[in-house]
């Protein structure tokens, strides 16, 4: 596998009012698995539906009723597992969370603390070009998403929707290895675009598919790499964790908040106290969840409904054979095989779609010419109409047939551009577009000699201050192609000009 | 490990169990009776010994990824003390 190069970014450092301060972060991330149905029932996991329309009698914990285990859930977690260069588990196994919440109907959640079915992996966080910061993933396990509670449709009730009970999440967590606000965005953004190009989640966090809890300390300069040498946390602060956020944006923002708040903490004498908090996005701070300290007693204990879950190399090397390309590799194979730019390469890779339609765009042709086109053309035309690169009205084949006529000398750059708008609103094969409409470039000397004999005629005291400075050429340049209506090889016209002003 | 009476009362909230406070010593004292079991347990070595997840050799069993249940919200709600609009209409519970 091909890899680029890079450099690990300096940990965002904060100034406190007696010193500097460094932070420390570790996220949680839950991301839901993309499957038909739920981990434990056959309802359907479809974001949406009527109130309690997708809950089994399993999901609503009736009596009696057993959870059994959805097989595809299963390789969703190792398909992740695996794109994330971690080991899987052959045997795992599931276990109780308890607490009481009124969308939990069983009163706990089914989740895997002691043997989860992924373990260590690492995800390369990509800051900019040549800089990216490995962050390393302590496990990922399987567990139960809880319902839906509405508090705002009656003034003294909680609704609550069990739709989303018993859905399949992976909770996947990192290492304390993310070292400011914009790398926990950037963290976040990275992992969903892997799971995106997995299949295992689609990543829409305005649904909330994906949410993170975010862990963050402070600790001076200098305390991050002694923890780092020895793995001891006695070397950091102590962590906060702020629950449940769906924005890159809130990351960063309650990031950002809650440092200042420790640091704020510490330097008057005091000490941060260990506990969950909520990011209030309105307000712009986080606040205490004083009511989840004493449920964090959670008495985890294995699932007796459940046996330990048994999965074979086989079939996990199966799973590992179909896996696609991921974005750090079809990155790389871009800049080295393609010659694009790292920051060309990461723009076309962000969503596999776009890398996709690139890549057609891109056979047979050079690809810096295709990506141009593909980034500045197309990617600007579809953002300025909120469309989505599956729904461009231009297709690869439309594309590719723009730049074959540019590289062919039938069109000049200017004409493309024209083109591509045709192509864009109206459809067509851009060379019979080109044909039809008379916009073939000309590059008959000939008729641009006239053209120019005509212009230098028509403007005789331009003609006298482009002696003097032979600059002014550009001009004539430009009458030229207007005259030509931009058709005119600008390349002959240049020569051209030149020669009949003797310059 | 002895449970003492804020222990017992403490176990009985988190299992949302209402005990009076008269009932605590003998729950106390339950406990200790089971702990002190589980203690006499935990004298047998079983070092390298796999724990028994199951009395018959079986697999956990496992379901394909199709939607073959739910659609009866009615059914669902219909042992709800409180039910509104096709939810589950509880007291109100704000973080």
């Amino acid at each position: 596998m091909l890899d680029l190069t890079y450099e690990t970014p300096k940990p965002k450092v904060i100034a406190g009012a007696k010193h500097d301060w460094e932070l420390v972060i570790g996220m949680e991330v839950h991301a839901q698995v993309a499957s038909n149905a739920k981990l434990f029932s056959g309802a359907s996991t479809r974001f949406g539906a009527e109130p309690n329309s997708n809950v089994a009698f399993v999901d609503a914990a009736m009596p009696g009723m057993l959870p059994v285990i959805n097989d595809f859930c299963v390789a969703q977690a190792v398909r992740t597992g695996l794109g994330l260069k971690a080991e899987i588990n052959l045997w795992s196994a599931f276990d109780r969370k308890n607490y009481f919440y009124p969308d939990l109907p069983q009163g706990y959640q089914i989740s895997q603390l002691y043997h989860p079915i992924v373990g260590e992996g690492e995800i390369l966080v990509d800051m900019a070009p040549g800089v990216a910061r490995k962050v390393r993933i302590e496990r990922i396990h399987l567990e139960q998403d809880a319902g839906k509670s509405i508090h705002d449709m009656d003034p003294a009730m909680s609704f609550v929707d069990l739709n989303r009970t018993g859905v399949a999440l992976m909770e996947i967590v990192s290492r304390p290895d993310i070292r400011g606000p914009e790398e926990a965005a950037a963290y976040v953004t990275k992992l969903r675009q892997i799971l995106r190009y997995l299949g295992t989640c689609d990543g829409n966090m305005q649904n909330g598919n994906l949410r993170a809890d975010v862990n963050i300390s402070i600790c001076r300069p200098g305390d991050y790499e002694k923890y780092q040498e020895t793995q001891d946390f006695s070397h950091l602060g102590t962590r906060c964790e702020i629950k449940n956020m769906n924005s890159m944006r809130f990351i960063q923002q309650a990031i950002e908040y809650e440092a200042r708040r420790q640091i704020a903490i510490v330097e008057a004498g005091g000490e941060v106290v260990q506990e969950t908090r909520l990011y209030d996005p309105e307000k712009g701070e986080t606040r205490s969840m004083r009511s989840k300290e004493e449920a964090h007693d959670y008495r985890y204990f294995p699932d007796p409904d459940l046996l330990p879950l048994e999965i074979e190399q086989a079939w996990v090397d199966d799973i590992a054979a179909s896996l696609p390309e991921l974005p750090d590799e079809k990155k790389a194979r871009f800049v080295t095989e393609m010659g694009l730019s790292e920051y060309d390469a990461g723009v076309l890779t962000a969503e596999v779609a776009n890398a996709d339609y690139f890549e057609q765009v891109a056979e047979g042709r050079d690809g810096k010419m295709a990506a141009n086109w593909v980034i500045n053309e197309l990617f600007g035309r579809l953002k300025k109409d909120d469309k989505d690169i599956t729904d461009s009205p231009v297709s690869p084949g439309q594309l590719g047939g723009i730049i074959d006529l540019i590289a062919k000398g039938d069109i000049s750059g200017k004409i493309a551009k024209d083109l591509f708008e045709i192509v864009y609103t109206e459809g067509g094969d851009p060379a019979r577009i080109v044909e039809d409409r008379g916009m073939k470039q000309v590059t008959d000397t000939g008729a641009i000699e006239a053209a120019v004999d005509q212009i230098i005629a028509d403007n005789p005291a331009q003609v006298e201050k482009a002696k003097v400075n032979p600059k002014l050429a550009g001009w004539f340049v430009g009458q030229v192609m207007k005259a030509t209506g931009g058709k005119a090889n600008p390349k002959a016209v240049n020569d051209i000009v030149q020669a009949k002003l003797g310059l | 490990m002895s449970i003492d009476l804020e222990t017992a009362a403490k176990v009985a909230k988190l299992a949302r169990i209402k005990v009076e406070d008269d009932a605590l010593p003998a729950l106390a004292d339950e406990f200790n009776t089971i702990l002190g079991f589980i203690e006499q347990l935990n004298e047998v070595d079983v070092d390298g010994v796999e724990p028994m997840t199951s009395v018959t050799p079986q697999r956990l069993k496992r379901r394909e990824d199709v939607v073959t249940d739910g659609h009866m919200p009615e059914k669902i709600l219909s042992n709800a003390p409180d039910a509104r609009e096709g939810f589950f209409a509880v007291p109100k519970v704000m973080e």
